[in-house]
């Protein structure tokens, strides 16, 4: 009876999911405790794994393993090289993963735990998973083409150029969001600041080390570099504790942000294999590392959850970030979810290193549940905290006040407690001034991760030194995304400018990299100044424009995919991708309407110039606008955003224009359903090699 | 004999990880050139390492957010 007791065993894991969700859903007032989520989120992957995905493998692409891949057709030993599944798996995670499953979930718990959990499960398994699956596919069924070529050759130029043009002005608000969370996580901070700035010349002593002491030898150099960044954590701690040397690496947001543009500016024009390459190697150890000890820490913890499942914050009064739970939860957590960023590394390199194409169920939406996981962790460690401590530290100056005793006050206004004396503690044991305001996310996880770490290993006394290695780790991959970031910027921006002024587009050479890199790096710092001078804090409106950004980019990806769909004649299974496409069109259009047009100031572009204007022509400015000069900048930085949120709108009404039309011609035969796939060849097995 | 398995498992295990972690593998580049292509110069094991950064870190299909 082996087959009907399968059938039990998925039987009673379904009931599981159901009753920990209704359990979820359920708790009012009383604490509830994390195995609760935990067993909610594996048993519905288990059983989207089990069924969704094998539904979309069996019916849409039939994949089948004896068909030829990329891989193994073009094999150059190069770029296409077949890849056993396991490893294609880990190395696609680790492409995915990055700072954004972290944050995301951080932010959104200020509407409790109940709508961030429901969004990471479910909108993975019918969402996130999905697009990054069929996107993998389909690259797969044509030679490992990238997500662009695909918009352009599938629905039309159009479509491929607003692909390209969104990808850009995702880059950059992406990457002044994540610097923003870095400046706030290390403000104020010596201990951070001096661990960070050590983690440069530490990548750079590797890459010299495997250019030219010991060359490729990476284990043996990473290994290294471990001590060594484990070694800067106490050099940090060092620092910190000598009061001149700590005055001078106690930085305010301002220096840090110029700082931290000089320094990719450096990264991006500098060799790759000197900073970014080696960097990239530790931080993808770190990264592993740390997805795992939270499991730990969280398997062998099992914190009782202490933010409500619901807070009031969700009719739109959140000091995090404003707006209502619909449609800004879905914005805030992108990462997790579905995130569109995927869509790019599911059809850059992961597509040409897969073996057998059946390997794509498991690398594409397998991998996309793991981050999902991780996501979820990030919502337990930030749940985990109190709720008065948790907004203490993520609600800007703005809301709380600059003292412990006002910030008490705010959050009992809120309902929650909080002991100013419990905020000091707090922050003299993880080694920092104070936790006030330390918006962003990144500190409150680290706080978080703290406690669950110092559960397992090492006690209260261990708690700075935790808190430091949780922080140390965020920057260490978000610094790496920035100067990744900004050098693949930097050969889009010289693409598009070749075409005004051929020269610009040479990449070796030098003024014009010089150029492209300065202009990158111009764009997204206006972005990160501005929010680091911005009263409310930054992270307030440059979130959800990331927010936004990410899901146009998953809107193109699911149109992509739903058109490739169509054109394989398997229309009748379209609703797969159109169902989290018109999910995600309605979130994106709705949240963009509300950044732009709200009356509330705190949330309406528009409605804050507007107020700020009144205020200057009334001569009356707040106290956290000092000068005329200053409000004038608010202004056009509010007029910026609103043009930002407004054009990521019209490239979704576009690409989503393109597609139905495409879709219309097709269905209605007008255009012939004829799949642009490479046709089938089989696998030869071939011994050795 | 104890002691070869337990290296040959290491060897393996490292060569997961340097995979893993995006290490370029210059080994099976030329293997593959020595087979497929014979009269071809396979490039040296700097340039080859330095093509493939060059080309893993110039596209915005090797990483995320």
């Amino acid at each position: 009876m082996p087959k009907v007791f399968r059938a039990a065993v998925w039987v009673l894991i379904a009931v599981l999911a159901a009753a920990a969700f209704a359990r979820l859903a359920a708790s009012r007032g009383e604490t509830i405790n994390a195995a609760w989520l935990l067993t909610a989120a594996i048993c519905s992957y288990a059983i989207a794994y089990r069924f969704y995905s094998k539904f979309i493998a069996a019916k849409i692409f039939a994949l089948d393993p004896s068909r030829t891949t990329p891989a193994v057709r073009l094999d150059d030993g190069r770029d296409f090289v077949p890849t056993n599944r396991w490893v294609v798996f880990g190395h696609h995670f680790a492409a995915i993963a990055g700072p954004g499953p972290l944050v995301g979930p951080t932010l959104a718990a200020q509407f409790g735990f109940l709508p961030g959990v429901i969004w990471i499960v479910v909108g993975v398994a019918l969402g996130g998973a999905v697009q990054d699956f069929v996107i993998l596919a389909s690259s797969v069924r044509r030679n490992g083409k990238s997500l662009g070529q695909m918009a352009r050759e599938e629905i039309g130029p159009i479509a491929g150029v607003t692909a390209l043009v969104a990808v850009l002005g995702i880059m950059i608000v992406l990457l002044a969001v994540l610097a923003l969370v870095v400046v706030n996580a290390l403000k104020s901070s010596p201990w951070g600041t001096v661990t960070i700035g050590l983690t440069i010349p530490i990548a750079m002593l590797m890459g010299v080390y495997l250019r030219w002491i010991r060359p490729g030898r990476v284990l043996e150099a990473s290994a290294m570099g471990i001590v060594a960044i484990i070694a800067a954590l106490y050099v940090g701690q060092w620092v910190s504790a000598q009061p001149s040397m700590a005055a001078m690496f106690t930085l305010s947001g301002g220096a840090l942000a110029i700082t931290i543009m000089i320094y990719a500016f450096a990264a991006s024009v500098a060799p790759v294999w000197l900073l970014l390459a080696p960097r990239d190697y530790l931080s993808a150890f770190v990264k592993i590392a740390v997805v795992l000890a939270l499991a730990v820490g969280i398997i062998v913890s099992l914190p009782p959850l202490q933010m409500p499942a619901v807070t009031r914050f969700i009719d739109g009064s959140g000091p995090v970030f404003a707006g209502k739970v619909f449609p800004f939860a879905f914005i805030t957590i992108a990462c997790g979810a579905i995130s569109g960023f995927h869509a790019l590394v599911a059809s850059g390199t992961t597509p040409k290193m897969l073996e057998k194409e059946s390997d794509a169920r498991m690398v594409g939406y397998g991998s996309m549940l793991m981050e999902s996981f991780v996501a979820v962790m990030a919502l337990i460690a930030a749940c985990a905290l109190t709720p008065g401590v948790y907004f203490a530290i993520n609600a800007p100056a703005g809301a709380i006040g600059t003292t412990a005793a006002s910030a008490a006050e705010a959050v009992r206004n809120w309902g929650f407690v909080l002991d100013p004396a419990e905020m000091q503690r707090l922050a003299t044991q993880v080694g920092e001034t104070s936790l006030l305001s330390r918006t962003g996310g990144a500190p409150s996880l680290a706080l978080g991760m703290a406690h669950l770490f110092s559960n397992v290993l090492g006690g209260g006394a261990a708690m700075a030194l935790w808190y430091h290695f949780a922080i140390m780790f965020e920057a260490l991959f978000i610094l790496t995304t920035l100067d990744a970031g900004t050098r693949v910027g930097r050969f889009m921006l010289q693409d598009l400018g070749r075409h005004v002024w051929a020269p610009f587009g040479r990449v070796s050479w030098y003024p014009a990299v010089v150029m492209s890199s300065a202009l990158i790096v111009a764009m997204w710092g206006h972005f990160l100044y501005q929010g680091v001078i911005d009263p409310l804090g930054g992270i307030n409106s440059l979130w959800p424009l990331f927010g936004i950004s990410n899901q146009l980019l998953a809107t193109v990806a699911l149109c992509v995919g739903t058109t490739i769909i169509i054109k394989m004649g398997k229309a009748r299974y379209s609703w797969v991708t159109m169902l989290p496409l018109a999910w995600l069109t309605l979130v994106t259009m709705t949240a963009g309407w509300e950044k732009l047009f709200s009356p509330d100031v705190k949330l309406g572009f528009l409605s804050h110039a507007h107020l700020i204007e009144g205020q200057v022509a009334a001569n009356a400015l707040p106290a956290a606008i000092k000068t005329l000069a200053d409000a004038r900048r608010v202004i056009f930085n509010d007029y910026l955003d609103a043009a930002v949120a407004a054009f990521f709108m019209v490239s979704v009404v576009v690409i989503l224009a393109d597609s139905v039309r495409e879709w219309v011609a097709v269905l209605g035969g007008r255009k012939p359903t004829v799949s642009s796939e490479v046709p089938f060849d089989a696998q030869v097995a071939v011994a050795g090699d | 004999m104890r002691l070869q398995s337990i290296k040959d498992a290491w060897r393996d295990t490292a060569n997961v990880i340097r995979r893993v972690i995006g290490v370029p593998d210059y080994d099976r580049y030329v293997s593959h050139l020595r087979s497929h292509h014979p009269n071809a110069h396979p490039m040296t094991r700097d340039e080859f390492i330095l093509q493939r950064q060059a080309d893993r870190y110039s596209k915005p299909g090797a990483r995320c957010c």
